[in-house]
């Protein structure tokens, strides 16, 4: 931090007499974008806005063997270990339970681990929390927003507690609200708010400082589909504009659009990461799809499955549906047809698709995420 | 340290603007105090012997006293509200100092106990109450009477924190307000009461901080009352501060 190039150039400036104003026009032209120069020297570094360049792409987050346990027994977390890149979204992914939750509130200082380590940015979690606190942005599963206070004010007083001057957080507040399409709403209380503007609210709230980290915790939780989209859509321009973002999901779906980078959890451990594709191929080839007619069939479908599939058949009983993964799908398919056939076993469907993340969480656990 | 006076201020003001936009919350913290303040006047203290002229002048100093510390409960019940709706976790992901949060909320509660306490001294001059005896006396008294509540504000920070729910926090309150504000001099003199509550009553912290407001507000001299209530007031505090700070501390 001390060595930043900037921090020696206003050093250096203010030496040579320049006013802050002057520098802040130097430093503009320059093509920085700077906001305010009055804590430079301390905590407050991240004023400027770095231009995002391949080779940032280093590691932002590392942990180490992080283990966290509640009331003496309860494993959260079972030494994870993991490597977040800078300007990546990385996901989170498995159900509730599996210690997505915790692991982000330790990243974001909220919590602290019994064993392990893990750096942030640059900073120790545990050691540097105060220092980490003003570089790093949070939106949890509820949206932390206030409901008596208006958008503006809620942004405002976010930016004053990150110790923006009363102007700057003034003019931030403006620039969320507007980038957030929330203009019109911005002078009015929340109790006139929907459920989708409270969360668009809440991430600006989680951008005042344009953090070098986002950790979304469940951002579309709770949110109907048209939310889910909307949010996305603001997720994904956020990462174009550099936004490095971490966040937690039951939703395979969304997962599979976001991120670049997926951890899938489960039982508080990591059990399979890789991209999207990658932990699709960890199913190997296609997915297999059996809509059977008559629930009495099951069984006798099954027996008649198996050969052709890389794993067991598996069946959900209730909508008489089995599933399996197989290697050489198009080829099986017209097989599978005639057996069934004839053994005078009727289908309403079958499919024949790429495996979604369910199945590779199925495939992975033996039970699904949701 | 350099910005703690900063995040406390904005946390101040943040919690004084929730206070102002909510008038339901003005209303029922200024109505209670107030219907008290009629119903001792005018229905039971006609039969109350205090040895005091005109009983709105012995009863007014006690409703103050029992107003701030039904107000310190609101402490805990907004720290246990910010918490249920994930505001703590925010400011606890923030850069803002840790002290903020708490110190924000129980400055909030002084100055809403100083309005709430001038609001009462004016309805307590309409119904016939006097403060004839030096105005600096009747500061005095106030001043007394704040930080009284700003006490007992810590009190409520620290079990709202261990409680955790907002309805609990309120419950909660009530059970160590109550046979505290009624096991004290507020409505009654102690030497009516029977013996076990009586002895209870004369060391309640209540019973010293009433009397030397009364002392002051009616011109008498204040004794050792007021060493007594200090001496509680501060005791409450190097108790009840940690405690809080250490219960904020805990959440996780």
């Amino acid at each position: 931090m001390a060595n930043h190039p900037l921090i020696s150039y206003v050093e250096e400036a203010r030496w040579r007499g320049m006013s802050n104003r002057q520098i802040i026009e130097a430093l503009t032209s320059a093509g920085w974008k700077v906001y305010d120069l009055t804590n430079i020297f301390l905590d407050h570094i991240e004023i400027f806005q770095e231009p995002i360049t391949p080779e940032s792409a280093e590691n932002i987050v590392t942990v180490r063997n992080i283990s966290k346990i509640y009331n003496k027994t309860i494993k959260a977390l079972d030494n994870v270990s993991l490597e977040v890149k800078r300007g990546n979204v990385t996901a989170l992914l498995g159900p509730n339970g599996a210690g997505k939750t915790t692991l982000v509130r330790i990243l974001a200082t909220l919590l602290t681990p019994e064993h392990g380590s893990a750096r942030v940015a640059g900073f120790d979690v545990i050691r540097n929390a105060q220092e980490l606190r003003s570089v790093i942005g949070l939106a949890g599963q509820y949206a932390a927003v206030d409901e008596a206070l208006t958008g503006r004010e809620n942004l405002e007083l976010v930016g004053r507690l990150y110790h923006l001057s009363p102007s700057l957080a003034r003019q931030r507040a403006q620039e969320l609200l507007h980038q957030f399409n929330l203009d019109d709403a911005g002078d009015r209380t929340l109790k006139t708010y929907s459920g989708g503007m409270r969360r668009r609210l809440d991430l600006a709230a989680s951008l005042v400082i344009r953090p070098q980290i986002l950790f979304l915790d469940e951002p579309t939780t709770g949110l109907d589909p048209r939310g889910r989209f909307a949010l996305w859509h603001v997720i994904r321009e956020l990462v174009k504009d550099g936004t490095t973002v971490l966040l937690t999901t039951q939703y395979m779906e969304e997962a599979d659009q976001l991120a670049h980078k997926i951890f899938v959890m489960d039982h508080g451990r990591i059990i399979a990461q890789g991209t999207a594709d990658e932990l699709k191929k960890q199913v190997g080839g296609d997915v297999l799809e059996l809509h059977i007619a008559n629930h009495e069939f099951i069984n006798e479908a099954i027996n008649l499955l198996a050969p052709f599939g890389s794993e067991t058949p598996r069946v959900n009983e209730d909508t008489n549906i089995i599933t399996m993964a197989v290697t050489e799908g198009a080829s099986i398919l017209a097989d599978v047809v005639r057996e069934l056939d004839a053994s005078d076993i009727k289908i309403n469907d079958i499919v024949l698709r790429r495996p979604s993340l369910d199945d590779v969480f199925l495939t992975l656990t033996g039970h699904t995420a949701e | 340290m350099n910005y703690t006076f900063s995040d406390i201020q904005v946390m101040t003001k943040r919690n004084l603007v929730k206070f102002v936009r909510v008038p339901q919350l003005i209303v029922f913290s200024t109505i209670q105090p107030v219907m008290m303040l009629l119903l001792f006047t005018y229905v039971f203290g006609g039969a109350i012997k205090t040895g005091v002229d005109n009983y709105i002048n012995y009863l007014l100093p006690g409703i103050l006293v029992q107003t701030v510390l039904f107000g310190a409960m609101m402490t805990g019940i907004g720290l246990v509200d910010d918490l249920s709706r994930g505001m703590i976790d925010r400011f606890r992901s923030l850069p803002m100092a840790r002290s903020a949060v708490l110190a924000g909320r129980t400055i909030t509660d002084l100055i809403r106990n100083l309005f709430t306490v001038g609001l009462m001294t004016v309805v307590g001059l309409f119904l016939g109450f006097r403060i004839d005896h030096g105005f600096f006396n009747f500061l005095a008294a106030v001043a007394l009477i704040a930080l009284f509540g700003f006490a007992f504000s810590w009190v409520s920070a620290a079990i709202g924190l261990a409680v955790k729910t907002p309805e609990t926090a309120q419950v909660a309150g009530f059970i160590w307000v109550f046979p505290l504000a009624f096991g004290s001099s507020i409505f009654v003199p102690v030497e009516s009461m029977s013996s076990v509550i009586r002895a209870f009553a004369e060391h309640n912290p209540i019973t010293y901080t009433v009397n030397t407001v009364r002392a002051l507000t009616l011109g008498l001299p204040v004794g050792n009352d007021v060493w007594f209530s200090l001496a509680w007031i501060f005791g409450i505090m190097i108790v009840f501060v940690p405690l809080a700070i250490n219960r904020y501390r805990a959440i996780s």
